[in-house]
């Protein structure tokens, strides 16, 4: 019963989404005040239905009723209870139930906090958002129905989850992930009802600019999760492999980052009106296209699957209408370029446009290169792939001068900053950091000598130096080097500084641990020994241990640094039972400064074994920067001048910060 | 033509430019990174170009998995069904690596038309084979019949 | 006139991202047929390759291509370890039931396994091949269990399917051929 219940709430939430998506925009054109305040209730009691709905599949799964056919396919009685719960999101239909459900929460949230906003933009809000509902609804109704059952004859047990799946990150990861990709249907939907209205004033930047900060910190969380997933589950130490499905998240992400910065310069200055309303329609566009790439599997992945192309044609289709219609009211009604500039030199606005160059850039030769095979495939051009190069020969370059141009970005003020100025508040941190980037990479090593003088490790630290050193400077004026002052700082300013230190940290990470990265592949019989990157490892063997719904076997590996025992490594080969797969589950001693992970390959007959053996430096600094970087983005949507009703314009130009008054 | 007018005209330009040169950049860079998938039957064929990073994949020929005893070098065969490749490789293979499965393998082909792989990649699933794996060897069991059909 | 010309091709501009779109919608589009799944095999309208394997239930007695040949038939590719292949079960034991005639393949097997689940389950088909090294897989081009053909009376493959075979594709995608291919046979 509990199932039909769901599925009846599905139905039931999909006919108060299409009473959401149309009677308040007919209320706003015929001024209806009634028909405008209906999408808010509706909205909530949308929510209330999804909520019901997910939670009757949720309850499918603890009570293992493998008469429905998504439960028999994603579950088993052997599961523990916290992989039952996150089975439920763990494959396609699961998935975009936790994705209607969090576009009704979004929806939900922005009915509630909408009591400031003039009642015919918060109605058009609400509208947009219930159409999308109503475009994922059907979708699930239609094609992925995840309440169908199996009759007449259940199975008595159900498949398993791909032991890849049951981690802890996995349970996190898609619903942070989706919190950021739908919630980017918030900024949409207010730049849609901004070109349904015609009014482009700043009032709609303002309003959807919190927004756009929770939504981004939820997707730079979701992001930095799924990297780390990588790296400790896929058992290799990888972290990030340009892998389609991983794009598809990233591209939004960029187009976030460029979204928030610019609608900056539009609320504060008005400028760069049309490019802010159609970066909030491609960042929302790109989380869709991410859904159909992911979902259609069009594109082979380590997460596609053979699917069903009716829903591939679907998304298809709901993507050309919702982009194509958002696009196509854009081209209408967007409004056209000033001719007349109101900015020069060095400023702000400047800045902020080059940012926007840089990241925008950077997701569109992402674009290009995940969807090039399926481009060459449709014109037979032949079967093939992108390798990695070809995205760090780009983004490595583009993400550099970004952070160049980052360095300035406290200094810089609206309208005109002088450059001479700019300069010179550049000397003393790029003095700092020109002189630490070259003196520092000397100590990294145990015997210097060229061939192990690192220069990408030069380059990150100058980029990673300049950054940080011209933010604290920064910091240092404004706060007048007293500390009493910085509590005067606003949300945003701290926002800004914690993520741009973040992205420095992140780099400094990704950066030195490609520069020091060692790696080798060996043959090890019992008892022999290998000496890496400082640190020797030796092998001592291997034993059967027995795991709750697996057998596995675990290594035992002694690492020693100067004679001393540092740790033991017990990396394992996994053999689940219930399916038969295999997983490689390494181990790692991970500190901030540096990661040991040691690998277990295959047996090679004789008691000897394949085994990786990595020492990665700095490898953690890249999720502890993309911590950082959310933390950034939570400060400033924290920050005290959303909460308050009436701004004061053109004051309080000294606090600074990317998000001031 | 006044100041504004010129100082549009430059920046158009610009953009223009900076456009075609970026797209330049990027066709020849996709160009340069673009590894293309060849079957076992292609390469006994002499199709695919020798030296060039490529993919190549097939069923693992059973029992043709060998090992060096001193280090991680190691050969296997894979086949399309019509022709065998061999792939030589150095480091460890993949969790579902099988004799009997489909593998694919990324390297280089020699002047003896022997794959030397640097990564070899198992299918990515316990159920499903890579699909460009499963239509080669489609493809050419098809190829086979036709020309047998040919000589009779 | 210079204002309204500048503001036309400012409209223009505004344009563009449409256009862009557009594109790649087209190339989206034509993707979906290229979808793995949805991508017949080279073998539709090809004879059903020849073969020499094992029965599933007698070792001694070897099956090949003419077992299959000579009516409309379907031929579905099985194993124990799929778990896919156990939600179809139902289905195939239901088209046998109303008279469609399904032959297995058993792929890449265990035997015992394979005639314990048929004992627990209920046996579809007619016969099962025992393809325990996937050797005939390596000729069809199979991604792997479950998938099916439909073969006519001379033994042409018609249709295939790549995944379950279940109520909505059995009514989408094989009904009617198969009625037909019965009709032509008669």
């Amino acid at each position: 019963m509990t199932v039909e219940l769901g599925h009846i709430a599905l139905i039931i939430a999909l006919c108060l989404a299409c009473i959401q998506a149309v009677v308040p925009m007919v209320g706003s054109f015929s001024g209806y005040t009634h028909w405008m305040r209906v999408g808010h209730s509706m909205a909530v009691g949308q929510f209330v239905f999804v909520a019901l709905s997910f939670a009757c599949l949720t309850a499918a799964f603890i009570q293992d009723d493998f008469s429905v056919a998504y439960v028999a396919n994603n579950s088993n009685t052997l599961l523990p209870l916290q992989f039952k719960i996150s089975a439920v999101w763990g494959a396609h239909e699961g998935s975009l139930l936790l994705w209607a459900l969090i576009l009704s929460g979004w929806s939900t949230a922005v009915a509630l906090c909408s009591g400031k906003l003039p009642l015919i933009l918060s109605a058009r809000v609400l509208s947009v958002l219930g159409a999308i509902s109503v475009g994922f609804a059907l979708f699930l109704l239609l094609t992925s129905n995840p309440f169908d059952r199996i009759l007449p004859i259940p199975p008595l047990e159900g498949g398993d989850l791909n032991p890849l799946l049951q981690d802890f990150g996995l349970i996190v990861h898609p619903p942070m992930l989706y919190m950021g990709y739908v919630g980017f249907s918030v900024p949409f939907a207010f730049a849609i009802a901004a070109l349904i209205g015609g009014q482009f004033d700043s009032a709609w930047a303002r309003w959807s600019r919190p927004w756009i900060n929770i939504a981004w910190v939820f997707l730079t969380i979701g992001i930095s999760l799924g990297s780390w997933w990588a790296y400790y589950e896929l058992g290799w130490g990888g972290w990030w492999f340009w892998d389609p499905v991983e794009n598809a998240s990233f591209m939004p992400w960029l187009a976030g980052t460029a979204l928030m910065h610019s609608i900056a310069a539009t609320e504060k200055r008005g400028v760069f009106r049309s490019w802010t309303l159609l970066l909030a329609i491609l960042t929302f566009s790109l989380s869709l296209l991410g859904t159909f790439l992911v979902r259609s599997g069009i594109l082979t992945s380590v997460h596609a699957f053979a699917s069903d192309p009716e829903r591939g044609i679907f998304i298809l289709i709901f993507l050309g209408i919702v982009v194509g219609g958002s696009l196509l009211l854009f081209a209408l009604r967007g409004p056209t370029m000033r001719s007349v500039t109101t900015y020069s030199g060095w400023s702000r606005e400047t800045m902020l446009l080059i940012n926007n160059v840089f990241l925008v850039s950077s997701m569109a030769m992402i674009l290009i290169g995940t969807l090039y095979p399926l481009l060459a495939d449709v014109l037979d051009m032949g079967k093939i792939s992108v390798g990695p190069p070809y995205f760090n020969i780009f983004f490595v370059p583009l993400m550099s001068g970004l952070m160049i141009c980052l360095g300035f970005a406290g200094f810089t003020r609206w309208k005109n900053t002088e450059g001479r100025a700019l300069l010179h508040k550049g000397v003393i941190p790029s003095i700092v950091s020109l002189v630490m980037a070259f003196v520092l990479p000397m100590f990294m090593v145990d015997k210097l000598s060229w061939s192990n003088y690192s220069l990408t490790a030069v380059v990150t630290l100058l980029l990673v130096l300049w950054v940080v050193t011209m933010s604290l400077e920064d910091l240092w004026l404004k706060s007048r080097g007293k500390l009493s002052s910085l509590r005067g700082l606003s949300g945003s300013y701290w926002g800004m500084l914690v993520a741009h230190i973040g992205l420095a940290v992140c780099a400094l990470g990704v950066g030195l641990s490609t520069a020091y990265d060692a790696q080798t592949d060996l043959r090890m019989l019992p008892g022999d020994k290998t000496e890496l990157g400082g640190y020797q490892f030796q092998f001592v063997g291997v034993e059967r241990v027995q795991g709750p719904n697996f057998i596995a076997y675990r290594g035992n590996v002694e690492v020693k640094s100067g004679g001393e025992l540092i740790v033991r490594l017990s990396p394992e080969k996994r053999n689940y039972t219930s399916g038969g797969q295999v997983m490689t589950e390494a181990d790692i001693d991970g500190q901030l400064h540096r990661d040991l992970y040691v690998s277990l390959g295959e047996p090679l007959g004789n008691q000897a074994w394949a085994i990786r053996f990595q020492v990665k430096p700095f490898v953690r600094c890249i999720w502890l920067g993309g911590l950082l970087i959310g933390l950034g983005g939570l400060l400033a949507a924290l920050d005290k001048r959303y909460r308050r009703r009436r701004l004061r314009k053109g004051a309080d130009e000294s606090s600074g910060g990317l998000v001031f008054e | 033509m006044n100041k504004l007018r010129k100082q549009r005209l430059q920046v158009v330009l610009l953009i223009i430019v900076a456009g075609a040169l970026a797209s330049g950049l990027v066709i020849y860079m996709l160009g340069q990174n673009v590894n293309y998938f060849y079957t076992p039957s292609q390469i006994a064929r002499g199709e695919a170009p020798e030296g060039v990073f490529l993919r190549a994949g097939g069923m693992v020929v059973e029992g043709s998995l060998v090992r060096d005893m001193d280090s991680l070098a190691l050969e296997f065969k894979v086949t399309d069904g019509t022709s065998v490749l061999v792939v030589q490789h150095t480091g460890i293979l993949p969790d579902l690596f099988g004799e009997g499965e489909a593998a694919i393998a990324a390297g280089k082909v020699d002047q003896n038309l022997v794959l030397q792989a640097t990564e070899v990649l198992a299918k990515h699933d316990e159920n499903y084979m890579p699909p460009e794996v499963a239509e080669s060897m489609s493809e050419a069991y098809l190829d086979k019949r036709k020309t047998a059909a040919g000589t009779q | 006139m210079k204002v309204v010309g500048g503001l036309f091709l400012n409209r223009l501009a505004l344009f563009l991202p449409l256009v862009l779109f557009a594109a790649l919608t087209i190339v989206l589009l034509l993707g979906l047929d290229k979808d793995p799944s949805e991508l017949p095999s080279v073998l539709v309208g090809e004879p059903f390759p020849s073969f020499s394997l094992p029965a599933l239930h007698d070792a001694d007695k070897t099956l090949d291509e003419r077992d299959v040949i000579g009516e409309v038939v379907l031929v579905n590719i099985w194993a124990t370890w799929c778990f896919a292949c156990r939600i179809e079960h139902a289905m195939l034991n239901q088209l046998a039931e109303q008279g469609v005639k399904v032959i297995g393949l058993n792929y890449k097997d265990n035997r015992e396994a394979a005639i314990t689940w048929l004992n627990e389950r209920g046996d579809p088909y007619a016969f099962s091949v025992f393809d325990e090294r996937g050797r005939l897989g390596i000729d069809l081009g199979v991604y792997g269990a479950p998938e099916t053909y439909l073969l006519d009376a001379t033994g042409t493959i018609r249709h295939r399917r790549v995944g379950v075979v279940d109520d909505r594709v059995w009514n989408n995608e094989f009904r009617d051929l198969y009625a037909q291919l019965i009709a032509v046979q008669r």
